[in-house]
């Protein structure tokens, strides 16, 4: 027992000595989620200039009333082109007796969908429109009718028709909630992952290039102690980054966490331990440091594409059937229950499970492996 | 040629078989071990006595380290039989009583040379309240006192070489493993190092050294000549000379291996 810690130890001792690993431990994830979110949060705001050529007045006003549409008149079609191909415009709209033509220069498809959406809505308003007026010039003349034959009718409440009022109601967040909101418990767990995939990883790595595994193997100590060890240490510094990165996320962020904050961090200290046990692995099959960063784009990067970032359902079956032997999957599936939908650890039991059999598979692996040198 | 050769081995360990039974520190019978292809041990054998330097000498890719990591239990090997304190290798219970020293320096460099033994130490099994007077033994024998709390990697490359082998000395180890233990360091230390090897020896404990240093091999209790895969020769270095006729170990290994 005291062996593990002694490495335990030492690992964090050479960590503590290393400031420029640490700081990209506690200081990177930080960084990243902040710009992350300065980025998803600035693309609430599409603004649509919208070229029209000949249409109709009633539909013209109704795009004109749209928050984020501009509208500039053009003569003819090839001067509402010129403007396209210019930039000034990303959509134009040519009237043909009943006939609306829409080109869109779809270099944005958020652009394009929120202008399909604009000129849908003010032709159906438009339409509305005509329709109750030609309904209210009905009952004024048939009241005139009435009037005449002198039956006095009060005046009906359909009348005075009340507008709906479309009140919002937010189960998670409010109104400012975002895209990068949604994404918080995918990153937080992604984050945690990497750092502790790459750290653990190469120092493992480090300490079999620099000959001083093969020189711990040379005394009595167990090959398991090694591996726990470096579970104790890495362990211990990834509950600090995940307070770091979860406190960051709160306080900083302003994302609320609706289940409590201890759950987040434990289920990110397994992801954390997922990701340790499999960077001590994957280290073992690289040569230098360089190949071990070349793992990042095969075992790192698929897993946050699996992970919720679209979600599951749209996924082809095949897909969704890989990505549950990824564990950043059960990690953000856990996550999402806890931030989003108040959920306690009891609830996701079976996510928690699933991640500690991968940790303790996964150490067992490595225990194993490290007989490659040292038979015993 | 060969022939001759092998029966001096032969005879050798006839002479002291009786010495082997009751107490054989290394115990290397017609040994094999292939890596792939590649059969690097072609039946080696060697022994190491209580007390005595042993030279393992010969050219790169003779086998030199994979004998070392056999006696270490770090390879298995495919025939034969490999014994240490008169226990089967591999065994992880013996490596307490084992000091080995690899080729490469093998230290943490961020870390103080004290902390660098400290943890060395631990992994030794050394009681926590021994440590310290342990510490301070090996690092007089190395003369690197004055250095312990420094990083290791502001050290100079004697300096390393140094503590890499005052971490070998940790635990007085009834037998010491060292590969390549004087390269960089410079001569007059080098001569007090041997000094205390010899000390070591006299004390009871084995060293099983091997060197590039030719002069170093005349040194050393026995030289096992180790060529291709097999140990040609195996005598006391005065031994040696008188039977190849020539003046210096260096000599007589070059006329082995030219004979072969």
């Amino acid at each position: 027992m005291s062996r593990i810690h002694e490495i335990g130890t030492r690992l964090f001792k050479e960590l503590f000595k290393d400031k420029r690993t640490l700081a990209m431990i506690f200081l990177a994830p930080i960084l990243i989620m902040w710009l992350m979110s300065l980025v998803f949060s600035s693309n609430n705001s599409t603004n649509v200039n919208l070229g029209t050529i000949g249409l109709n007045n009633g539909i013209r006003t109704e795009l004109k009333n749209m928050d984020n549409v501009k509208l500039k008149s053009y003569d003819n079609k090839s001067q509402a082109k010129k403007a396209m191909n210019d930039g000034k415009v990303d959509v134009y709209v040519t009237q043909k007796n009943n006939n609306l033509d829409v080109t869109y220069s779809n270099t944005d498809s958020s652009k394009t969908s929120l202008s399909k959406m604009g000129i849908q809505n003010s032709v159906t308003k438009n339409t509305i429109k005509q329709l109750s007026n030609k309904i209210r010039s009905l009952t004024i003349a048939n009241q005139m009718l009435k009037k005449s034959n002198n039956v006095i009718i009060p005046q009906s409440k359909a009348n005075q028709q009340k507008a709906f009022h479309v009140h919002n109601h937010y189960v998670y967040g409010d109104s400012n909630t975002n895209y990068f909101n949604t994404l918080i418990p995918i990153m937080m767990a992604f984050f945690v992952f990497m750092f502790v995939f790459l750290i653990s990883g190469m120092a493992l790595l480090k300490e079999r290039t620099a000959g001083t595994l093969d020189r711990v193997l040379a005394t009595p100590v167990r090959r398991s102690e090694i591996i726990l060890g470096y579970l104790e240490a890495y362990g211990l510094l990834s509950i600090l980054q995940t307070i770091v990165i979860v406190l960051v996320t709160v306080w900083l962020l302003n994302i609320e966490i609706v289940g409590s904050i201890l759950s987040v961090i434990i289920i990110n200290v397994l992801v954390a331990l997922v990701a340790l046990t499999a960077g001590l692995l994957v280290s073992t099959l690289a040569k230098s440091e360089f190949q071990m960063v070349q793992f990042i784009p095969v075992i790192v990067v698929p897993q946050i594409f699996f992970s919720g970032i679209i979600p599951f359902d749209s996924l082809p079956n095949w897909l969704n059937t890989v990505s549950h032997i990824l564990p950043l999957r059960y990690a953000t599936e856990a996550q999402s229950a806890i931030v989003f939908n108040g959920k306690g650890l009891t609830d996701v039991w079976i996510d928690i499970l699933i991640l500690v059999i991968f940790a303790v598979v996964l150490t067992i692996l490595n225990i194993i492996g490290l007989k490659r040198y040292r038979k015993v | 040629m060969y022939n001759r050769n092998y029966e001096v081995v032969s005879e050798c360990s006839l002479i002291r078989k009786v010495e082997y039974k009751l107490q054989n520190i290394i115990l290397l019978k017609d040994i094999k071990k292939s890596f792939g292809n590649q059969q690097v041990l072609r039946g080696v054998n060697l022994h190491v006595a209580p007390g005595k330097i042993v030279g393992l000498i010969g050219p790169s890719g003779s086998g030199k380290s994979t004998v070392i990591k056999t006696t270490l239990g770090m390879e298995v090997i495919d025939s034969g039989n490999a014994e240490v304190f008169g226990k089967t290798l591999p065994n992880r219970k013996l490596l307490s009583d084992i000091g080995y020293m690899a080729q490469s320096d093998a230290l943490y460099t961020t870390l103080s040379g004290y902390a660098n033994l400290d943890f060395f130490a631990s992994m030794k099994g050394i009681k926590k309240n021994k440590r310290n007077s342990e510490i301070k033994r090996v690092a007089k024998v190395v003369d690197l006192e004055n250095a312990l709390n420094k990083p290791v990697g502001g050290y100079s490359g004697g300096m390393m070489r140094r503590l890499s082998l005052a971490i070998a000395l940790l635990d007085s180890p009834q037998l010491l493993v060292l590969d390549e233990p004087t390269v960089g360091i410079d001569p007059a230390l080098r001569l007090q190092i041997w000094d205390e090897l010899r000390k070591i020896a006299n004390n009871g404990a084995s060293i099983l050294i091997t060197t590039h240093v030719m002069d170093e091999a005349e040194k050393v209790d026995e030289v096992a000549l180790l060529l291709e895969g097999k140990v040609m020769d195996y005598d006391t270095p005065t031994k040696l000379k008188e039977k190849y006729n020539v003046n210096s170990v260096e000599e007589a290994f070059l006329k082995a291996e030219g004979e072969l």
